[in-house]
């Protein structure tokens, strides 16, 4: 499976997707510049996590306007798979392909600390290797992770089953624990931890493997 | 240069020059100077930047070491660690801005320090930070100690979070000493192939003098001086002199400036620190032996009007001076505009070793880079003796607490207590190097992907034991960061200090700063850690208020990426032993432990014991038993001694604690609570092998008890001194922090 990292201004955990698939999941992957306006022969996009474009005005909302983000969307409508971690997820959201807002976490301050999570449901490409409930340990890093939305919106997410992670210590006020998210389609998710930061021994975990590993077995599925 | 004048003594005066510096300056031009030469002179030749009080001593410092590639005198030091690979590290300071703006202060600090490490072609990937603050719960002084350490902290976070370089350790200490004078310290690593390490250097007669990043501003306009004077209740109104940081901007400066280094077409290259264009253009022209000549209406400036002397004098951050290869300058420019960044050529490298500056054409400043740049005035100031302190307490008004009452109290003291409210506001693991995180290992350690090796690090110092002695202080510092760094399985090999004092200008103060030098200078010989660079912070005095002498280290070390040893004890029923023996302490070496700060409320006597011989045996033995898989935890003995490391190893996610008895005629508060080194609690399966590798060191290595579930207990001679329930103590050291910052 061939995952395209895209790299915006800003961008800081570029190369830790990177490592993650290529490295530690043997995956071949690229790179992808923000002002690109097609992302070629992948088969999986990641949009990482830093402070794209500085994180200026609000984050993500600067890069929703860049040029790949166009070609991100039409990925997306053609059903490939994207994968936002923390300020991607930040970008998916301001971009429209997922619903909702993330602001500043409850406390104001940074946070970066490891957290029990819930595999909230495993009907999707980004969660079908792993079982309904199942513990994991992800870490955190964002100041800004407090998923919001409307009342209607989080019912309609409980509804289709969309919400993929879940929090069970809930450090950033997010709504009904909400960690990730998919959209209608569930061939989009939007999630606040780093699954690239554990999937790897040395590091402290392995629990973020879960997510790649699903994704490579959707695909296999689909090939 | 036309219609230049003498300036007033009041002129000379403001640029804290004295008439004797006035003079050379004279003697060097043979002519009064212009306005602007006067500035450019007055930061160049500030403490800050030219060391000029503390160079004759820091000459005694060790620089030379087989796997040192780059010593003093640069950006950053560079140590080969193998595999075709160096690191670039240095620590630096940033106390002043940090005091009046602590928000930017400390931001600035860390982007200055991040600029030192990749001008020198190195990217990056650990952060670690030496902080001293008053303390949180003075009545009188707190709300605003509060309001700093937030500041520093959320600083930190905001530009190395950013940035994206993990901020992985340090040490956090609160004194009244420290009330008007913060101090943040900022240590940097970066790592690079050993033939892309690039140099501050100009060359080539003809060569275009590039100038990247940001717009130059009137902030931060003497910033270098402001740092080199004491504080009085005008500083207050220097808050323009604080620059203003932006991660972002840094960050695209840095992965283009890797960039544009691999087309090699750069040929030196130097950030613009402390006093801006004006050091980095007499710098690198004196480094090379040429000299520069720019036009400062090429200069991008966000701000207009501004005069030749504000340009020249400007910290705006996040901007580089560079040299091209003449005619290559358009793959320079072409790399800098894929990542949006401004790059013009504002002059030539010339043949005439001046730094020559015009505005509009004409010339305002002329003079050589050499004079300029490295000789500055040198000055070897009076010293006597450091200020002494009594030699023993002052009686005890009430009843000492029992070793069992003491130590929670401890626990929950500002020094010792968790200090995981500052760093979960850092991300210590972007870039997914980090191997351990902080408070879980004596040293931070992050991988070296490319190569297999992992480096360690430690900063440490103490002010309270080189307040009570310069010299033995700063042994103790090194001896401790050496140790540390052995106890995760690390070889220590190189050293940066950052050196903060009070006023030179006083004898005693002096004296400490000598003593501190020259401690620092035969414990680096001792332990083979040259010093590679490093940084120096006079001054650091309010309303004639000083600091403790504060001389901390930081240490890098090496290893084979492996996971780490850690702190906390995994499994009961291990064997508890205590490498290093229980020690000795008598009152007079007790007045400076953490006890005596938080039980007695006073500072006396002297500072620790330390036998260098036997300190590099524990060290020597602790590698050892590391690197043999023997250990299940480690961890060394040192604020708060004994009880408290027990404690710190009982904190683990298991809450394994221990049931200790130690053979020892110490009394029972010395016995639990005093900071001898050399010493190191492990947990092990294999008590027999331990002892043997320790016998071959002639280290003691007493069995001193066994590790249980959910309790601690220490014993002497079978004599309770204390028992106590982990969660218990453990809510007191996890929570003072907080508590104390809300």
């Amino acid at each position: 499976m061939k995952f395209g990292v895209i790299v915006f201004p800003g961008s800081n955990c570029d190369h830790d997707a990177f490592y993650a698939v290529a490295n530690n999941l043997g995956q071949p992957a690229e790179f992808i510049w923000h002002d690109s306006t097609s992302l070629g022969d992948i088969d999986a996009v990641i949009l990482p996590g830093g402070f794209s474009y500085g994180d200026y005005l609000r984050c993500g909302a600067i890069a929703k306007f860049s040029p790949v983000m166009q070609a991100v969307k039409k990925f997306a409508a053609d059903g490939g798979l994207v994968l936002g971690v923390c300020n991607g997820f930040q970008i998916l959201v301001e971009s429209g392909l997922l619903p909702g807002a993330l602001i500043r976490n409850r406390d104001l301050k940074f946070i970066c600390r490891e957290l029990r999570l819930s595999v909230a449901t495993t009907d999707s490409p980004f969660t079908g290797a792993a079982q309904k409930d199942q513990v994991v340990r992800l870490p955190i890093a964002h100041g800004e992770g407090c998923y919001i939305a409307d009342e209607r919106t989080l019912d309609e997410l409980e509804a289709e089953d969309r919400i993929a992670f879940r929090y069970i210590d809930n450090a950033n006020g997010s709504m009904r624990d909400i960690a990730g998210i998919l959209n209608k389609e569930r061939n989009v998710m939007g999630l606040m931890p780093h699954p690239e930061r554990v999937t790897e021994p040395l590091m402290g975990g392995t629990d973020g493997r879960l997510v790649f590993e699903s994704m490579l077995r959707a695909a296999a599925v689909h090939a | 240069m036309s219609g230049t004048v003498a300036f007033s003594p009041e002129i000379i005066a403001q640029h804290q020059l004295t008439p004797g510096e006035y003079q050379k300056i004279v003697d060097i031009l043979g002519r009064e100077p212009s306005y602007t030469e006067l500035g450019i002179f007055s930061v160049m030749w500030s403490e800050h930047c030219s060391y000029k009080s503390s160079r004759v001593h820091l000459k005694k410092l060790p620089t030379r070491g087989k796997l040192v590639v780059q010593g003093p005198g640069e950006n950053a030091g560079i140590i080969d660690i193998g595999g075709g690979y160096v690191i670039a590290f240095k620590i630096e300071s940033h106390n002043h801005p940090s005091f009046i703006e602590p928000f930017q202060g400390a931001a600035t600090g860390v982007g200055g320090i991040l600029r030192d490490i990749f001008t020198m072609g190195a990217r990056p990937i650990a952060v670690l930070d030496s902080l001293r603050f008053g303390r949180l719960d003075d009545p009188e002084t707190g709300a605003r100690n509060r309001r700093i350490l937030g500041g520093v902290v959320s600083g930190i976070a905001h530009y190395g979070n950013c940035f994206g370089v993990p901020t992985v350790g340090g040490e956090t200490i609160f004194e009244p000493c420290y009330d008007g004078n913060p101090l943040v310290n900022v240590f940097a690593l970066g790592v690079c192939r050993k033939e892309d390490v690039f140099y501050a250097k100009a060359a080539g007669v003809g060569n275009p003098v590039i100038y990247v990043g940001a717009r130059t501003g009137r902030d931060g306009i003497h910033g270098a001086s402001m740092a080199s004077a004491e504080f009085t209740e005008e500083s207050k109104q220097k808050r323009p002199n604080v620059q203003m940081g932006d991660p972002f901007m840094e960050k695209l400066l840095l992965e283009a400036c890797l960039e544009a280094m691999q087309t090699g077409a750069i040929v030196g290259i130097q950030d613009m620190g402390a006093a801006g264009l004006t050091c980095s253009t007499c710098e690198m022209g004196s480094r090379g032996e040429v000299g520069i000549e720019i036009e400062l209406d090429r200069v991008p400036q966000r701000a207009t009007g501004m005069t030749p002397y504000e340009i020249m004098l400007s910290e705006s951050q996040e901007r580089m001076l560079l040299v091209a290869d003449k005619g290559r300058e358009d793959e320079v420019f072409r790399v800098f505009k894929k990542w949006g960044l401004e790059a013009v050529e504002i002059g030539i490298v010339t043949d005439d070793g001046k730094l020559r500056v015009r505005h509009h054409g004409e010339i305002v400043a002329e003079i050589p880079n050499r004079e300029l740049a490295d000789e500055a005035p040198l000055y070897d100031r009076p010293h006597t003796a450091p200020p002494a302190m009594p030699l023993a307490p002052a009686p005890r008004t009430t009843d000492a607490p029992t070793v069992h009452d003491a130590l929670p109290l401890l626990l929950a003291a500002p020094d010792i207590c968790s200090k995981h409210w500052i760093w979960e506001q850092y991300d210590f693991q972007v870039r997914t190097n980090t191997l351990t995180r902080p408070e879980q290992t004596d040293a931070a350690i992050v991988r070296v992907k490319e190569t297999g090796t992992s480096v360690a690090m430690s900063l440490d110092g103490n002010g309270r034991y080189s307040r009570l002695s310069p010299r033995e202080g700063a042994i103790l510092a090194v001896a401790e960061s050496c140790r540390n760094l052995s106890v995760v399985g690390a070889q220590p090999v190189a050293a940066t200090n950052c050196l903060n004092f009070g006023n030179p200008e006083r004898p005693e103060i002096m004296a400490q700063l000598v003593e501190a030098i020259e401690g620092m200078s035969d414990a680096c010989r001792f332990f083979d850690t040259p010093i590679t660079g490093g940084n120096v912070s006079l001054y650091n005095e309010t309303l004639g208020d000083g600091i403790y002498p504060t001389p901390v280290i930081g240490i890098v070390g090496l290893m084979k990426t492996a996971a780490p040893v850690t702190v906390p004890f995994k499994n009961a029923g291990r064997a508890v032993m205590l490498l290093g023996g229980a020690g000795t302490c008598d009152e007079t070496r007790f007045g400076g432990t953490q006890y005596a700060k938080e039980i007695d409320r006073q500072l006396w006597g002297l500072p620790p014991a330390l036998d260098l011989e036997r300190e590099k045996n524990v060290q020597a033995a602790i590698r050892e038993i590391v690197a043999a898989g023997l250990a299940e935890s480690a961890h060394d003995l040192s604020d708060g001694g004994l009880a408290v490391a027990l404690a710190e190893c009982s904190f683990g996610p298991a809450a394994i604690g221990a049931q200790l008895d130690i053979d020892s005629d110490l009394r029972p508060e010395l016995l639990a609570f005093h900071e001898g080194p050399s010493r190191i609690l492990i947990s092990t399966s294999n008590p027999t092998e331990v002892s043997a590798i320790a016998q071959r060191y002639s280290v003691e290595a007493p069995v001193v008890g066994a590790t249980i579930e959910g309790g601690m207990e220490i014993r002497q001679r079978g004599n309770t001194l204390g028992s106590w329930d982990i969660a218990a103590i453990r809510a007191a050291y996890e929570g003072a922090l907080e508590a104390n910052v809300r």
